[in-house]
C-alpha cells in the first residue's frame, strides 16, 4: 500500500461489504440525478446565449406535469434507499443471542477493553473472526465514539449509560480503531489497533494475556467486598431480591411497570436504587454512586449476568 | 420604467451622500446604511474566521501537524466554526442584502421598525465583542457544537464568554426576523400582491419564520449550558444527574433549522440571478416560492439525523431519516426549476449568473451527499468524519457563500452606483468553483476512508488527499481576495452603473443607483407579475 494514499478502506465484515454496495449504488444515483442538471444548465446557458438566433417562441412559464414528475420520482428513488439503508441498520441493531460480550470503558484519552475471561487491554481490541461480538460500552468522563472503519461501524460512548454495538468480523487482520466524537485535547490520538484473529489464535491470545479470574469472578469478589452479598446473597435472610435467574428476564417494578433486566438496569439499580424498585420490596438499599468505578460496575454486571441463567459460576470463560 | 440620465453617483443625492458624519452612519435608521454597517462587520468576522480556516489547512499538510499544538488546533477550529456560523453565515445575506433590498423590492420606504433594525446591529456587534474578547483571552476548545459534558465540566477555554456572545447575537437575529415578517405583511406597495413578490422576498420571509421560532431555543440551550458550567446546576452532566443527549436534542433543534437560515436566503438570491441572467420569468413561480416555506416547515423536524449513533432510539433514527429525505424534495424542486428557467431564455453569462450556476452545481452535490448522510447505514460509517465536513461546506460555502458573492456581484451597482470589471468577476466565479471543489471534494474521500473530523494529527495514508485539499484552499483564498480588490477599486474607478445595468425586472431596478434616501420619489404602483420579461410576458398572473 502506498503510504501517502489509500484508495478504498479495507472491508473486514459482510456488513462492510453491504454498506459499500449501498454507498456505491447511491453514488450512482447521485450522478444520475446531477448529470441532467449540469448538462442541461450549461447546455441551455450556451445554446440560448443572447445574440444567437435560436427559437425562443412559446418560452414556458411553468408546467405542472413536469413539476409533479420531478417532485415524486427522485423522492421514490430515495425511498428505495431509505428502505435498503434501514434494513442494514436494523439488521445491525439486534445482536444474535450468545454473542461474545466485551466490555469497553472509554476515558480521556484511552480505550480499555475487558474480555469475559477477565483479560484486559488498552487501546487494542482482539476479537475472533467469524463469531458475533457484542461491545457494551461506557465512558468515565465525556462522550467518546468508538469508530471501526473496517467494519463501517461507530457508536457513541456515553458517561452514565451503556451503549452497545455488535459485529461479526470476517477477515483476520489488523485494522484501525479511532475515536470519532470530539473529546478534547488528545482526541486524535485516542486510537489503537483492532485485531481480528482466527478463533484458534484468539484462544491462544486469551491464554497468554493472563487474568485475575473471569470478569464474573472479579464481580463476585466486588459483590462480597462491597457488602452486596449481605442482602442479595443466596444465604441472606434480609428482604432483598435474589439475583439468581434475574438477568435477561422481566422484572416487575413497584408501580406496575415491567422492565427487562439488562446491563443498564443492573447498573442503574446499583447507582440509583431508589429509582426502579422491584415490586414488593422496600426502597432501603443505599446508593453506591461515587463508590464504584466503571470497571467494577462492569464486573458486577458480569457477575449478575453470570447467575442470570445458571447457578453462580466462578469459572473463567464466556 | 423611465430612462434615467447616467449621472455619476456623486452628482446626485443618494443615501450614500445624505450625510458624511460618523453620527450619520452610526445613528442612522436607513435600512440601506444599516445594511452597509452589517456588510462591514461581517466582512471583518469573515476575515477572522478565515484565519482559523487557514491555520487548519496549514496544520493538516502533514500527518503529524507541525504548526499547532493539539490545544492550539482545537481552538483554531472552534474559532473558525463559531465565528463563521454565528457571525458570518447567519447574518450574511439577510442582514446585508435582505436589509438593503426587501423595502426596495416591495416598494417601501424602509423596514417596518427602522430603529429596531439599528438596535439589532448594535446587539450583533455587542455579541461579537464578547466573542472577540474570548479569542483574545485565549480561545475555546469545545468545537462550535459545545457538546456536554465536555463543554460544561471538562473544557478549559473561555466558554462562558463565547456562549454569552452567541446568545446576545441571537437576539439580533430574532429582531431582524420579526422586522422582515412585519415589513412583508404590512408595507407592500399598492398592487404588490403575495403572488407578485420576488422570490428573494419569499425566501427571506421563510427564513424570518425560522429566525423567530428557532433562535429562542438556542438562547435557552446556551443559558442552560451557562447554568451548568457557572452554577453547577445538574442539567447535562450525568455525573451529577443530568442527561448529555438532552443538550444535543436542544442544540440541533436550533442548529439544523439554522442551516436553512443560511441556505434559504442564498436560494432567494439565486432565483433572482437566474431569472435576470435568462431575461425570463422563473419557471414554476409558485413551486419555487412554496418550496421555501416547505423547507422552513419540515426543516424543524429533522434534527435527530445528527444523532443516529448517539444512543438515540433506532426507531427515532428511522423517522428522522425519512423526514430528512423528505426535506430534500423542495430543494430538488428548486434546482430543477432554475435549470428549466434557462430553457429558451436570452442568456447573458455575466458574473451574477455564473455565481448562480456555481451555487446550483455545488449545492446539488452537497445536497445529495446530505441524503447519503440521512441514510442510516451510511451515516453509521461516515458520521463525524470528513464526509460530514465536506457535505456541510458544500452547502454553507459552496451554497451560502456563493449565494452571498452572487448577490454582491448582482446588486453592487445598485448599492454603490458603480460597475466593477466584469471580466474579473467571471474569473473570480470560475476560480471559486475550481478552488472550492479542489478543497472539499477530497474531504468526501477522506471521510469515507475513515478520517474523523477535528483531528490535529492523522494516519499517514490520508496525507495525499489532505495536501490536495490544502492546495485547493489556497486557490480559494485568491478567489475570495479578488472580489475584495476589484470591488474596492470600483468604488472610485468603476463606471457609473445607471439604474438598471443588467436589464433586470424588479422594483429595486426602477430607482436610481445608488437609491435616494427614501428609496422612491413616489411609492410605486405595481400592475405586473414578478419577472415580467418580454420573452414570457402576457399570460397574466398565475
Amino acid at each position: 500500500m502506498n503510504p501517502f494514499f489509500q484508495a478504498w478502506p479495507p472491508e473486514a465484515s459482510l456488513h462492510a461489504v453491504r454498506v459499500d454496495q449501498l454507498f456505491i449504488a447511491f453514488s450512482a444515483l447521485t450522478v444520475l440525478l446531477t448529470a441532467p442538471v449540469f448538462v442541461l444548465m450549461s447546455g441551455f446557458a450556451l445554446y440560448y446565449r443572447r445574440g444567437r438566433d435560436v427559437d425562443r417562441t412559446q418560452a414556458p412559464r411553468g408546467n405542472w406535469r413536469l413539476e409533479t414528475v420531478w417532485t415524486i420520482v427522485p423522492f421514490l428513488l430515495a425511498l428505495i434507499f431509505f428502505g435498503w439503508a434501514g434494513w442494514l441498520f436494523f439488521d445491525q441493531g439486534h445482536p444474535p443471542t450468545g454473542a461474545l460480550t466485551i466490555d469497553v470503558v472509554a476515558k480521556q484519552w484511552m480505550w480499555k477493553f475487558e474480555h469475559p475471561g477477565g483479560q484486559r487491554e488498552i487501546d487494542e481490541l482482539h476479537v475472533p473472526a467469524g463469531e458475533p461480538v457484542r461491545l457494551v460500552m461506557t465512558s468515565q468522563d465525556v462522550i467518546h465514539s468508538l469508530f471501526l472503519p473496517a467494519l463501517r461501524l461507530k457508536q457513541d460512548v456515553l458517561p452514565g449509560r451503556y451503549t452497545s454495538v455488535w459485529f461479526k468480523a470476517g477477515l483476520p487482520g489488523v485494522y484501525a480503531l479511532r475515536c470519532s466524537q470530539f473529546c478534547g485535547f488528545d482526541h486524535s490520538v485516542m486510537a489503537g489497533r483492532f485485531v481480528v484473529m482466527t478463533p484458534a489464535d484468539y484462544s491462544r491470545w486469551l491464554q497468554q494475556a493472563g487474568t485475575d479470574g473471569s470478569l464474573a469472578w472479579q464481580g463476585f469478589q466486588r459483590f462480597r467486598a462491597l457488602g452486596c452479598s449481605g442482602c442479595h446473597g443466596p444465604a441472606s435472610t434480609r428482604r432483598a431480591p435474589k439475583l439468581e435467574g434475574v438477568f435477561g428476564h422481566p422484572v416487575a417494578l413497584d408501580g406496575g411497570r415491567v422492565v427487562i433486566a439488562d446491563e443498564q438496569y443492573v447498573r442503574d439499580s446499583i447507582l440509583y436504587p431508589a429509582h426502579d424498585v422491584a415490586a414488593g420490596y422496600a426502597p432501603i438499599m443505599p446508593t453506591f454512586a461515587g463508590q464504584v468505578s466503571e470497571t467494577d460496575l462492569l464486573a458486577l454486571v458480569a457477575y449478575v449476568k453470570s447467575i442470570g441463567t445458571a447457578a453462580p459460576s466462578q469459572e473463567a470463560g464466556r | 420604467m423611465t430612462a434615467l440620465p447616467l449621472q455619476t453617483p456623486e452628482e446626485r443625492v443618494s443615501y450614500l451622500n445624505a450625510g458624511h458624519t460618523l453620527r450619520s452612519w452610526f445613528l442612522t435608521t436607513d435600512h440601506k446604511r444599516i445594511a452597509i454597517l452589517y456588510l462591514v462587520a461581517i466582512t471583518g468576522f469573515f476575515a477572522v474566521a478565515a484565519v482559523g480556516a487557514a491555520l487548519i489547512r496549514l496544520q493538516l499538510m502533514t500527518p503529524t501537524g507541525e504548526l499547532l499544538s493539539h490545544e492550539g488546533y482545537n481552538r483554531a477550529f472552534t474559532l473558525h466554526g463559531v465565528v463563521m456560523v454565528w457571525f458570518f453565515l447567519i447574518p450574511s445575506i439577510p442582514n446585508t442584502f435582505g436589509n438593503f433590498l426587501i423595502p426596495l423590492m416591495i416598494g417601501a420606504k424602509d423596514l417596518a421598525f427602522p430603529r429596531l433594525n439599528l438596535a439589532s446591529w448594535y446587539i450583533f456587534v455587542g455579541g461579537g465583542i464578547f466573542t472577540l474578547y474570548a479569542l483574545i483571552a485565549g480561545g475555546v476548545d469545545t468545537g462550535w457544537t459545545f457538546y456536554t459534558p465536555l463543554s460544561t465540566m471538562y473544557a478549559n477555554g473561555h466558554v462562558l464568554a463565547v456562549i454569552a456572545g452567541i446568545t446576545i447575537a441571537g437576539f439580533s437575529s430574532i429582531l431582524t426576523g420579526l422586522n422582515f415578517i412585519v415589513t412583508v405583511h404590512k408595507l407592500r406597495a399598492p398592487g404588490m400582491t403575495w403572488g407578485r413578490l420576488p422570490l428573494f422576498v419569499w425566501s427571506h420571509y421563510a427564513t424570518s419564520v425560522i429566525l423567530v421560532l428557532a433562535t429562542p431555543v438556542l438562547a435557552m440551550t446556551l443559558i442552560l449550558l451557562f447554568a451548568e458550567r457557572a452554577l453547577r446546576l445538574a442539567i447535562f452532566d450525568p455525573s451529577i444527574g443530568g442527561d448529555p443527549l438532552l443538550f444535543q436534542h436542544l442544540f440541533w433543534f436550533y442548529s439544523h433549522p439554522a442551516v436553512y437560515i443560511m441556505i434559504l436566503p442564498a436560494m432567494g438570491v439565486v432565483s433572482e440571478l437566474v431569472t435576470a441572467g435568462a431575461r425570463k420569468r422563473v419557471f414554476g413561480y409558485w413551486f419555487v416560492a412554496c418550496a421555501s416555506l416547505a423547507i422552513a416547515g419540515v426543516g424543524f423536524l429533522v434534527w435527530g439525523h445528527h444523532m443516529f449513533v448517539s444512543g438515540q432510539s433506532p426507531y427515532a433514527g428511522a423517522i428522522f431519516s425519512f423526514l430528512s429525505l423528505a426535506v430534500a424534495v423542495p430543494s430538488a424542486v428548486k434546482v430543477y426549476n432554475w435549470t428549466a428557467t434557462l430553457y429558451k431564455g436570452e442568456v447573458v453569462l455575466d458574473p451574477p449568473l455564473l455565481y448562480g450556476m456555481a451555487f446550483v452545481g455545488l449545492f446539488t452535490i452537497g445536497g445529495l451527499s446530505g441524503l447519503m448522510l440521512a441514510l442510516l447505514a451510511i451515516d453509521e460509517h461516515v458520521h463525524d468524519t470528513y464526509f460530514v465536513v465536506a457535505h456541510f461546506h458544500y452547502i454553507m460555502v459552496g451554497g451560502a457563500v456563493s449565494g452571498f458573492l452572487g448577490a454582491a456581484h448582482f446588486w453592487w451597482p445598485k448599492i454603490t452606483g458603480r460597475m466593477y470589471p466584469l471580466v474579473w468577476g467571471r474569473i473570480s466565479a470560475g476560480l471559486i468553483f475550481l478552488g472550492f471543489n479542489l478543497t472539499f471534494f477530497p474531504q468526501y474521500l477522506l471521510g469515507y476512508l475513515g478520517m474523523p473530523r477535528r483531528y490535529p494529527t492523522y494516519p499517514p495514508e490520508f496525507q495525499a488527499l489532505n495536501v490536495l485539499s490544502s492546495a485547493g484552499a489556497s486557490v480559494l483564498f485568491v478567489a475570495y481576495v479578488l472580489p475584495l480588490v476589484y470591488f474596492t477599486w470600483s468604488l472610485r474607478n468603476g463606471r457609473a452603473a445607471g439604474a438598471n445595468p443588467w436589464g433586470a425586472s424588479g422594483l429595486e431596478w426602477t430607482t436610481p443607483s445608488p437609491p435616494p434616501k427614501h428609496n422612491f420619489e413616489q411609492i410605486p404602483v405595481v400592475d405586473r407579475p414578478a419577472y415580467d420579461y418580454p420573452l414570457t410576458r402576457a399570460r397574466g398572473d398565475e
